[in-house]
């Protein structure tokens, strides 16, 4: 749109550098002289949105990158040591993986907004192709950067992604062994997934360079979906739409902000929290949320390959938009049976994705079919028949025309956003709640924790009965080998002083070595050290155990989850409920009886507990009242035994929550004060533009 | 554009500005600061960094032993009477890096020299009973440490650094 740039800087250097690469014209007449139209409304932020999230995607990856271990028996370790002993390292990672959804969130508004307002239309086809172009790209990073967690969900989504492509005819296989690198997914897999997640970002950032330089040659699309003819039309990106977009951008960091802090499991797996295991695959395989429709369509026809590329095609089909639907009028503003398709077409993609997360059973697989024929229907059917039978409402001659006829509502269109961006995220994200079917287990009832909520706090004679709980009882069985003793001394958990953890360690034996002799030696332990587990090795627990090796404790409230169901994950989203782990682990520790109810059957060597998946569960009852008892005078009884000590394993799980509600706090006071002043400047400059 | 001279209420107007550039500044300041921070050492590194103890009974006369703390490389030599003496008698005007003998041991533990193996001048680990001054030789750039360890010839400009540490007993001694 805009020629060269007679962009002169007046400082000498800057002049000298400018003759020999006119860099700063450049820059000026993208981002500052640019014209856009007056009249883009806060869905055109999603832009500015999308550039920062990749930026930020990139520097916390970058940082992650420097203490993660791409090894099949170190990744879920470090990834722990990241989250436990780097400083912010909590804080980082949440960034990076709630920042993926919330990357893929802002991408879908992008994607519908491009699709409601035609902004694939003549002559912005290659723009829009680039632009799917960069959410494949996005798709592989999301799915790879899944994998290096190496946690169930981790192994297993790679398992199942990876074997799509064994449907492809003849070479299949071969293909599958290629991806591999070995006879099943294993460390040259992760290896490479690494290399290839550090490098994809770069790859994306290059096509967006690509995808704004087509945007600023074709300029941008806008509401009314006419061009921009005059001076009256345009307004100067700086300060108007930079100004805009920082307004836009800070509301949605507010939202982010809520995930990090508050809720940053809320769009993961429980599974994950599980060390990835060969030998057992989770109950119910679920990708994460923005894959969601597409692995509904994939399931939802009952061939191998028929469902491979019906999947890749939901995407492909995307690329050929700009000609399947060939109605001239761009904005569906003034298609008025357009619109209403459009709408249509947004709850089916919901639906597909809150179906992608049920298990394919009975209902949901007749539901899934019927969708997925109407996803296709709305490109194939719809589109192209709707361009020549629609008769589009008149349109405004000119961008200035279309502003002066609604100069009115503005505040309510930035209210309405926030509005929409809270409902659609929370239905869209919500799909994601663990799939885990109760099989028969009943739902464990809500405890009060002294944790829950934005201010919520570990309650420190709590996590000091749970630690003498687990040293008497649990830690006969289980480890917990990710804390050491010196956490004992860490802010924000059971409060005792160096001194005493130390002490506490001492009464430890540690094997260590070898020695100048080359013999391994028992020593008291120190601070450093970690809990020591009840057996040197897996076979040796599961020896020990009838077959069954008992977990590490280290994250269990955080690996065990149940089904909360539509629509209480919603609820959940706005209450910060976040304690399905605790309430279900002090659920099994309450529910063992020795009466097995009529018509439940326990085979030898198991136990019935009424909240266990199945009820057969390998351990035997583990507390009884009396077993403990207390200094302080609590009572010794089996109630207060499970609640303190899931206390207590829930710090394990997570010793930094206090301060990450802590700062969470401050950011979201900063971050809102913050907004309003934005939202102030920015209706100061744009009093000009009126 | 926006100048500041249009008609309603300047300085409003300009606070406005001014309030929001801050805010900004101090939100970027803020997260760039754990940025940062994350590339010191975490805390297992930290914890792993305690004191350590070394039983100095096997060492005999003569002998020096190598032992990592924090990484670090420390020697610890049982020198010789004649080790002692030279270390003692040298005249400290004729040092790069003046430094009694007495100021790098321990009072009543003389033949005992705890001194970090890191060459003062880029680095490398300088070899034992080598050189000419009975003490270190670092095979770099040449540097020579006598006998307590200070530095007499070559590019390195300092004395081997003595590491923090304490006799808990005659024979037993922590770094840290
Ligand atoms: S590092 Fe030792 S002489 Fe240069």
């Amino acid at each position: 749109m805009s020629g060269p740039s007679d962009f002169q800087p007046s400082n000498p250097a800057l002049k000298w550098i400018e003759r020999r690469l006119p860099i700063f014209g450049l820059i000026h007449s993208s981002f500052v002289a640019y014209p856009t139209p007056r009249n883009l409304n806060y869905w055109w932020t999603f832009g500015a949105i999308l550039s920062m999230m990749l930026a930020l995607q990139i520097l916390t990856g970058v940082i992650l990158a420097m203490h993660y271990t791409p090894h099949a028996d170190l990744a879920f370790k470090s990834v722990e040591l990241i989250v436990r002993d780097v400083n912010y390292g909590w804080l980082l990672r949440n960034m990076h993986a709630c920042g993926a959804s919330m990357f893929f969130f802002a991408v879908y508004i992008h994607m519908f907004r491009g699709l409601y307002y035609g902004s694939y239309k003549e002559p912005r086809e290659v723009l829009w192709i680039l632009g799917v172009i960069i959410y494949l790209l996005m798709m592989a990073t999301g799915f790879m950067g899944y994998v290096l967690p190496w946690g169930q969900m981790s192994f297993w989504g790679a398992t199942v992604i990876t074997n799509l492509f064994s449907a492809v005819p003849y070479f299949g296989e071969s293909i599958v062994t290629l991806l591999w690198g070995g006879y099943s997914v294993g460390n040259p897999t992760l290896n490479r997934f690494f290399s290839l997640h550090y490098l994809l970002p770069f790859v994306i950032a290059g096509v967006v360079v690509l995808h704004v330089w087509a945007l600023h040659v074709a300029g941008q699309n806008n509401p009314a979906g006419v061009e921009a003819k005059t001076e009256k039309d345009t307004v100067p990106f700086t300060p108007y739409a930079t100004i805009k977009d920082a307004f836009g951008v800070s509301c949605f960091l507010i939202f982010f902000a809520w995930f990090i802090f508050y809720m940053p499991n809320y769009l993961g797996d429980a599974d994950n929290y599980i060390p990835a295991n060969p030998g057992v695959t989770p109950a119910h395989i679920v990708p994460e949320w923005y894959y969601l429709p597409f692995y509904a369509i994939l399931r939802s026809i009952p061939n191998k390959l028929a469902g491979v590329v019906a999947m890749f095609s939901a995407i492909i089909i995307l690329c050929f938009l700009p000609w399947l639907d060939s109605a001239r009028t761009r904005s569906s503003k003034y298609r008025p049976l357009a619109k209403q398709f459009f709408w249509i077409f947004v709850v089916v993609c919901i639906l597909l994705g809150y179906l992608g997360s049920q298990p394919p059973e009975g209902i949901y697989v007749i539901a899934g079919r019927i969708l997925t024929v109407c996803y296709f229907a709305y490109f194939l059917i719809v589109l192209p028949l709707l361009a020549r039978i629609e008769t589009p409402r008149p349109l405004p001659n000119s961008i200035a025309d279309d502003v002066l006829a609604k100069s009115k509502g503005r505040a309510a269109t930035a209210a309405s956003v926030m509005l929409a961006m809270v409902v659609a995220g929370s239905l869209l994200v919500g799909g994601t709640q663990t799939a885990k079917a109760e099989e028969g287990g009943n739902a464990p009832p809500a405890q009060a924790w002294s944790f829950s909520g934005p201010f919520g706090k570990y309650d420190r004679g709590s996590l000091q009965r749970g630690l003498k709980v687990y040293k008497e009882v649990c830690s006969a069985c289980h480890g917990l080998s990710y804390v050491a003793f010196r956490n004992l001394a860490d802010a924000g958990g059971p409060g005792y002083s160096e001194a005493q953890a130390a002490a506490f360690a001492s009464e430890y034996k540690i094997k260590d070595g070898p020695n100048d002799q080359g013999e391994m030696f028992e020593r008291p332990g120190r601070p450093a050290d970690y809990f020591p587990s009840p057996f040197p090795n897996e076979q040796a627990a599961r020896a020990a155990n009838g077959g069954a090796a008992p977990p590490d404790l280290s994250l269990i409230t955080k690996a065990r989850s149940y089904k909360r169901g539509f629509p209480q994950f919603v609820i959940d989203f706005f209450s910060q409920y976040q304690e399905q782990g605790p309430d279900y682990v002090d659920a099994i520790l309450q529910g063992f009886e020795e009466k097995v109810p009529a018509g439940v059957t326990i085979p030898e060597g198991s136990y019935y507990n009424k909240y266990f998946p199945g009820h057969a569960i390998k351990m035997p009852k583990p507390l009884s009242d009396g077993q403990v008892t207390f200094d302080d005078g609590s009572p010794a009884t089996v109630k207060q035994y499970a609640h303190d000590v899931t206390t207590f394993l829930m710090w394990a799980a997570e010793p930094h929550m206090e301060e990450r509600k802590r700062i969470g706090m401050q950011v979201f006071v900063f971050l809102i004060i913050f907004a309003f002043l934005m939202y102030f400047t920015k209706r100061k400059v744009w009093a000009d533009a009126h | 554009m926006t100048t500041a001279s249009s008609a309603d209420h300047p300085t409003r107007r300009d606070f406005l500005f001014v309030a929001t550039g801050a805010a900004a500044a101090v939100g970027a300041a803020a997260t760039v600061w754990p940025l940062v921070a994350q590339m010191n050492p975490d805390a297992a590194t930290i914890a792993a960094g305690a004191p350590i103890q070394v039983d100095l009974a096997p060492i005999v006369e003569g002998q020096d032993i190598k032992v990592f703390w924090r990484g670090k490389p420390i020697y610890i030599s049982h020198r010789t009477k004649k080790q002692i003496q030279e270390a003692q008698s040298v005249a400290l005007s004729s040092l790069p890096d003046p430094q009694p003998d007495s100021a790098r041991v321990k009072a009543g533990h003389d033949q005992w020299l705890v001194v970090i193996g890191i060459c003062t001048h880029l680095g490398c680990i300088p070899i034992a009973h080598e050189g000419n001054y009975d003490g270190f030789f670092c095979p770099c750039h040449g540097s020579q440490y006598d006998s307590s360890g200070r530095i007499r010839q070559g590019p390195a400009p300092a004395n081997l650094a003595v590491p923090p540490y304490a006799f808990l007993s005659d024979t037993k001694i922590q770094i840290g």
